[in-house]
């Protein structure tokens, strides 16, 4: 339980931090990071990667999750650089 | 010994891993920064992926696995057109969603006992299984598969989401009564409980979002981003895993930044967008005085001919033509002519945030010439021809002059005040928000009617021949 805790301590932490990192991004970005956001959603193939794959249902779950979130990672900073690499000063 | 080695590599690999997202995300919110932000970031989920598989326990299936999702996710992001980002954007939260969704799904699984750890995997699961299903949906309106609003079918998503809380509700009282002892609840029960969960979460996706409004996708698209983060999040407390509640919450919260920024762009509130939709905040039947006058492209030559400045302003219908070439080349030209050229750009044009400095981009505008409105609008009187490009709701000057009118209020361009406005459409069928729109009845107006594209093609000819 006090791991919990400790863990929601690091959860709001993380989520002001993310709130004042942002605030002040100019509109041209906005797309880029969404998509570059979406990318790092893809994090959850670092917790898909430990998944138990002991019965045929969680192989297929974890198979399933590495699958999706590995699109997210490869996907996402892939059509970012692809975006950014467009963005140009005269 | 060996083994608390590892487990500390892996938390001191994750503190590291966080470090780079941060500074990933903060050079992201920087246009001479932002490429190189998204490579520090990319090496940062390089590193926490690998401090992870060092102890991995099923290589062949990991690899094959990981492999499969490169090979998807680089075909989609190299082969897709800039046009079509906001619904690849979509698509690609949704899957965001549907990982966290069987991440909690096996980690719920392997739960032998009812504990307190099992509402992270409830919490989890919703999240993460409206996030997928809402996403799938907006992907659907913004690749105009799915139109139209069903009256009946809103009615009944309204009904089934308080059904859904209520089970939601529900199902967690359930787990904490389990929890503390009481034997009525045993673990096959919340196991039921748990199906029926992954089921309801799926369908109360579709109903949040099939209800709302195409015109409100770049809001609905913020949102669901944050969703993504937020089920990310949800997973690594249910896992103990730092690195995926730093980086969900990170992603939650730029989300939620940009949610709001949409928002108030529209100047709506989040509960008007969601549950209240433009059909329901009262109509405006007001008449509107004035004639529509449409022009040929030949006179359009002569009167942005005699501009020596203009405005351009981009909407959704320049991304449907896919003119943002020509409507480069129209720029470059009329800079060769002597006419200083700038694009104003607002917030919620296109179908997802920052939609048109992204095509822009494509065609090599550069992004010094992008205004925001609260640029532009104070010089506007001294712009000679403001050419407004299938941009409809976003220049209503009714959000200005009409305090009745359902868009009042909200921050628009006012073109209407430019010298003379020239708007290209398609024809005159009104705006996402379903509002009529004076601007095209004003004194200073010309219609150009026809395909985007086309039209600023005859334009362009005009000044080559």
């Amino acid at each position: 339980m006090e791991i919990i805790l400790l863990l929601f301590f690091i959860l709001i932490l993380a989520i002001f931090l993310g709130l004042e990192l942002i605030s002040k991004i100019p509109s041209t970005l906005h797309t880029p990071l969404m998509s570059g956001a979406n990318a790092i959603s893809g994090i959850t193939l670092v917790g898909a990667l430990s998944l138990d794959t002991g019965s045929n249902l969680q192989m297929i779950l974890a198979f399933s999750a590495i699958t999706f979130a590995s699109i997210n990672v490869f996907g996402g900073y892939l059509v970012t650089n692809r975006m950014l690499r467009m963005f140009k000063k005269k | 010994m060996m083994e608390l080695d590892l487990n500390l590599l892996q938390q001191l690999g994750y503190i590291f891993s966080a470090i780079l997202f941060i500074y990933g995300l903060k050079m992201l919110s920087n246009e001479s920064t932002a490429a190189r932000g998204n490579v520090v970031s990319s090496i940062g989920m390089l590193f926490a992926v690998l401090v992870t598989v060092i102890e991995i326990v099923n290589p062949v299936l990991v690899l094959s696995a990981v492999l499969l999702g490169a090979l998807i996710g680089s075909a989609f992001a190299l082969k897709v057109k800039m046009t079509s980002i906001p619904e690849m954007v979509a698509l690609f939260n949704g899957f965001g969603g549907l990982s966290s969704f069987f991440l909690a799904w096996s980690e719920f699984n392997n739960l032998s006992a009812i504990s307190l750890i099992m509402v992270l995997s409830f919490m989890t699961v919703l999240i993460g299984g409206i996030t997928f299903s809402g996403s799938v949906v907006a992907f659907f309106k913004l690749s105009e598969i799915l139109k139209g609003n069903n009256n009946f079918l809103n009615k009944a998503s309204r009904w089934f989401l308080i059904f859904s809380f209520l089970f939601v509700i529900i199902a967690v009282i359930q787990v904490i009564a389990g929890g503390l002892g009481y034997e009525f609840i045993d673990l096959a029960l919340i196991q039921k409980i748990f199906i029926a969960l992954l089921i309801i979460s799926l369908f109360a996706g579709l109903a949040f979002v099939l209800p709302i409004g195409g015109g409100d996708m770049p809001v609905v698209i913020s949102l669901l981003n944050s969703f993504s983060g937020i089920a990310a999040a949800s997973a690594g407390v249910l896992l103990t895993n730092t690195a995926l509640i730093v980086a969900g919450c990170l992603v939650g919260a730029s989300g939620l930044v940009l949610t709001l920024i949409m928002a108030k762009s529209m100047n709506r509130t989040l509960y008007n967008i969601f549950f209240v939709g433009y059909e329901s905040s009262g109509s405006s039947a007001a008449e509107i005085d004035g004639e529509i006058k449409p022009i040929s492209a030949e006179d359009a030559y002569l009167v942005v001919e005699a501009a020596r400045s203009a405005l351009i302003v981009p909407g959704y219908g320049m991304a449907v033509a896919q003119a943002q070439h020509v409507v480069k080349e129209l720029g470059d030209l009329l800079e060769e002519n002597g006419c200083e050229v700038s694009y104003g750009i607002h917030p919620v044009a296109g179908r997802m945030p920052g939609h048109m400095n992204v095509l822009l981009a494509e065609a090599n505008v550069s992004y010094d010439n992008l205004l925001e409105p609260k640029d532009i609008n104070p010089t506007m009187e001294t712009v000679d021809i403001a050419i407004v490009i299938g941009a409809n709701d976003v220049v209503n000057p009714s959000a200005t002059e009409e305090p009745g009118s359902p868009i009042y209020g909200m921050p628009i361009l006012e073109v209407h005040r430019a010298k003379t406005v020239m708007v290209l459409k398609r024809s005159m069928a009104s705006g996402f928000a379903g509002v009529q729109n004076p601007l095209f009845f004003k004194e200073n107006s010309r219609m150009l009617f026809g395909d985007a594209k086309e039209s600023i093609s005859k334009l362009v000819a005009e000044f080559k021949d």
